[in-house]
């Protein structure tokens, strides 16, 4: 158990390089708000498995008590243990500082990417056959219509897609068409963007109102080759036979 | 002089009299005159309280000014509920614990059962104060919503009050007549226990009627009124709320016993004291993990039913803009099953001395699987990111850890959790003992071999449940991944009871050693429950959005609009502080009576000794005595 506040220190260490430069490599970097919760759960790790014993919480604790109170602090230490009672609201003064003072940057954003439908589309059903003839249909009005944003693989990643942000969704993440009913596609077609609701403020989404341009028998019809070509399944409460 | 009030009450009192004096004297044709003037009389007055009735009856709302009547309500209502949640699963467990103690011949749980029960008689009275308060303020506050409901539920307003008189007397006879009913009359007393249970079922069964109306209404307009009352009755949600209820109250009556022990085990002025809150503590945190265990499941049977019952109100919980809830549940949730392990982990420390050199691994490797778990629970789906963190990521799905966001992902965690604890417990009961059985080593390595292709399972069938139908994750792959947590609950259980049988102790259990930190996640356990409860409160009665009864009544109140999420969360820990005070006041009364009992002599606090030797664990040790 010697060393267990140093071990401590390394594991967040460690782990915050690891977050923060060694993951990006392979993937997008994390925002900072996923970093601080991850570095949280690592602390409170080491805290609950250094306290549960006498002599480990003496080990854990036994450090920090010594450097706060000065018991054999002397020399390199002393000046050390000094420096950090400066150093430490300095910290925090600019930390608070940075967090207050006015900055052009937009504050972070908790949007509701799938917000409640309207009453009147709830329940909705396909009202067309899950024929090929259909399903063949309604892709080529998915490649007429859809397939400049969401792309030709459905995978979010069309020719016109870098020009948007948020960028258009990927069919093929199961986070995404695969968790709705097809009501659901239906209204947000329908209504695109501009017929997001309140709660899904503040409306960052490209969708053109489809209701102007489409019938309705062409957008169901393209649901249907959206979820064939993504792989996908709508979700039902009935299991299809 | 006279003053100016009394001389004018002289004067009308004289006036008084002297009309009584004539009365008699009134002859009948006068008696006709005297008719038409008062009629002419009252006959305005008679007009402009008809008036008044019918505009009274025409008043929808009324408001509490400065604080807002859905405020007033939300606390009263929150204070009600966790009042009653407490009540109610109390009996349950004090109820078995005295079966315990009558089956064993053990006083000590009888002792324990009666300590329960002592805080269940005191709180009683508050919670059915507080439910008196509560529905004066929605009969005043919200006239036309209680006429609605009142209409259709009338006759289930009689069941309760019924019910409501049975369950005092019972309580009554159940708490006073506990010391004389020992002996022979045991069997009597544990009848009225179980009756005592019966009848809180009931009790909350009804109301969660009321209130899942609200939510998911069945309305039927023909029919007696007990035909369109039990119709109403039983609306899709009543039942997965009835469980899910009945299990949380379990658990959070088990939890708050839990800190009671917990704080006076803190204060405790002597040794004896301590062993017994250690103890007491030690039990209140296992009912609370105990019912903990299937919580997940019973809320996850609520949500779906909520879903199927109307989507846009499953996607304004899970999905909408209350789905951030759902974060802070799982960070509760998480801190909750952290704090019961803790707890579980330091008694092995601390009170089976030497054994912390081997369970030293055993509990990393839980903690770690604990710690994994939360934090893929804790996940969003949409992550809080800036606009410059957003563009790199491409949105606010990351495309590696957005897959922890949905209930795949959730669902896995959450069993893994529970059977981490659970198997925390089993490490627990079994810690300072040595089995003799011939077949120990085989029963052992095949419970090892289980737990892990358990474990693997459930990860498998999370896995794969990306790449199915949502139908098919539902109905088979999440209640697999649940049976198979289950299956591992009820073999290891009884075996591990049969290894226990026969084992040999090879380090007593000492009580009354834990240290300070103990008790305090006991409290803090205690205070998880009821922020938790608070929290998922909230969610239930706000995917109403803007309706008092959904898709029937709508709510053209001033306050039809959801708070923002920041408001609510200060409701919350408003809530969790008050019923905290509430709880602490209740228990203070209760415990006042001991204080007085007690001689001079026995003030002074016996020395603190660390016992010799105490009986061994899994339902503790405190020194036997016989009933």
């Amino acid at each position: 158990m010697k060393g267990s506040l140093a071990k401590t220190v390394i594991l967040l260490v460690g782990m915050y390089v690891f977050l923060k430069f060694i993951l990006p490599l392979f993937t997008a970097p994390l925002p900072a708000s996923l970093i601080f919760l991850y570095l949280a759960l690592t602390l409170a790790s080491a805290m609950i498995f250094y306290t549960m014993s006498g002599g480990s919480l003496d080990e854990f604790m036994g450090p920090i008590g010594r450097f706060l109170t000065g018991t054999g602090q002397t020399g390199i230490a002393g000046t050390a243990r000094i420096l950090v009672f400066v150093l430490f609201p300095v910290l925090v003064g600019w930390q608070t500082y940075t967090r207050l003072a006015p900055s052009d940057m937009p504050p972070a954003e908790n949007r509701t990417i799938h917000p409640a439908p309207p009453g009147e589309f709830v329940g909705l059903a396909n009202p067309y056959e899950r024929s090929q003839n259909n399903i063949m249909m309604g892709k080529g009005l998915y490649a007429a219509f859809c397939s400049p944003c969401h792309g030709a693989n459905f995978d979010g990643k069309g020719p016109a897609a870098v020009g948007f942000n948020p960028p258009p969704a990927n069919f093929g993440d199961p986070g995404t068409i695969a968790q709705l009913q097809e009501s659901y596609l239906f209204w947000r077609i329908k209504k695109g963007g501009v017929g997001l609701p309140v709660e899904a403020m503040p409306w960052k989404s490209a969708m053109p109102r489809w209701e102007v341009e489409l019938p309705d028998e062409w957008i169901w019809k393209i649901i249907m080759g959206e979820y064939d070509g993504a792989g996908q399944s709508p979700r039902t409460w009935e299991e299809e036979e | 002089m006279k003053p100016f009030n009394e001389g004018s009450h002289m004067k009308n009192h004289g006036m008084i009299e002297k009309l009584k004096s004539r009365v008699p004297a009134v002859k009948p044709s006068s008696l006709f005159g005297w008719s038409v003037f008062w009629a002419l009389v009252l006959l305005p007055a008679m007009v402009w309280a008809q008036d008044a009735a019918s505009q009274a009856m025409s008043v929808e709302y009324r408001d509490i000014p400065g604080v807002g009547s859905r405020n007033v309500v939300w606390v009263v209502a929150q204070q009600h509920l966790l009042l009653a949640g407490f009540v109610l699963g109390v009996p349950i467990f004090a109820w078995v614990c005295e079966i315990v103690g009558w089956k064993t011949k053990e006083a000590r749980y009888d002792k324990l059962a009666k300590e329960f029960t002592k805080l269940l008689t005191s709180a009683y009275a508050t919670t059915a104060l507080f439910g008196g308060i509560l529905l004066f303020l929605l009969i005043g506050l919200y006239p036309k919503l209680m006429a609605y409901l009142s209409d259709i539920f009338f006759p289930t307003f009689i069941v309760y009050c019924l019910l409501f008189l049975l369950e005092t007397v019972t309580l009554y006879l159940y708490w006073y007549g506990w010391d004389a009913m020992q002996g022979n009359k045991k069997t009597f007393h544990l009848f009225l226990g179980f009756l005592l249970n019966v009848f809180a079922l009931f009790i909350m069964i009804v109301p969660n009627a009321w209130a899942t109306f609200q939510a998911s209404p069945v309305v039927v307009a023909e029919g007696t009124a007990i035909e369109r009352a039990w119709a109403a009755t039983w609306n899709p949600t009543w039942w997965p709320v009835n469980i899910h209820r009945l299990i949380a109250n379990v658990v959070l009556g088990g939890f708050i016993c839990g800190a009671y022990a917990g704080i006076r085990y803190l204060l405790a002025a002597s040794q004896e004291e301590r062993e017994h809150y250690d103890w007491m503590g030690y039990v209140g945190n296992f009912i609370g993990v105990f019912g903990m265990l299937p919580l997940p499941f019973a809320g996850y049977w609520l949500m779906r039913e909520i879903y199927q019952y109307n989507q846009q109100m499953g996607i304004t919980l899970m999905g909408g803009f209350l789905a951030w809830l759902f974060i802070l549940q799982a960070m509760l949730i998480g801190v909750l099953f952290l704090g019961a392990n803790y707890y579980f982990w330091m008694g092995i420390t601390y009170r089976i001395p030497g054994s912390e050199r081997t369970y030293r691994r055993p509990i990393l490797a839980m903690l770690v699987v604990l710690m994994v778990c939360l934090g893929v629970w804790m996940t969003p789906h949409s992550l809080v990111a800036s606009l410059e963190e957003a563009r790199k990521m491409g949105g606010t799905h990351h495309p590696l850890l957005g897959v922890f966001g949905v209930m795949s992902a959730k669902m896995t965690v959450a069993n893994l959790m529970i059977l981490v604890t659970f198997m925390s417990f089993i490490m627990y009961w079994r810690a300072g003992k040595q089995e003799t059985a011939a077949w120990a080593k085989i029963a052992k390595s095949v419970m090892g071999a289980l737990l892990v292709l358990a474990g693997i399972a459930v990860i498998v069938l999370g896995v794969w449940g990306y790449f199915v139908p949502a139908i098919i994750r539902i109905n088979y792959f999440s209640v697999a991944q649940v049976l198979i947590v289950l299956f591992v609950m009820v073999t290891f259980t009884p075996l591990t009871a049969i290894l226990m049988k026969s084992a040999k102790t090879t380090t007593e259990m000492i009580w009354g050693q834990m240290p300070i930190r103990a008790g305090y996640s006991l409290v803090s356990n205690a205070v998880m429950v009821i922020l938790l409860m608070s929290l998922m409160g909230y969610a239930r009665s706000s995917s109403r959005v803007h309706w008092h009864v959904y898709g029937v009544i709508r709510d053209t109140s001033e306050y039809a609009y959801s708070p923002a999420l920041g408001y609510a969360a200060a409701f919350m820990s408003l809530n969790t502080f008050v019923f905290c005070l509430l709880v602490a006041f209740i228990f203070w009364v209760a415990t006042m009576g001991d204080k007085g009992k007690k001689s001079p002599g026995q003030e002074q606090p016996a020395p603190a000794e660390i016992p010799g030797s105490v009986a061994p664990a899994m339902a503790g040790g405190a020194p036997r005595e016989k009933v």
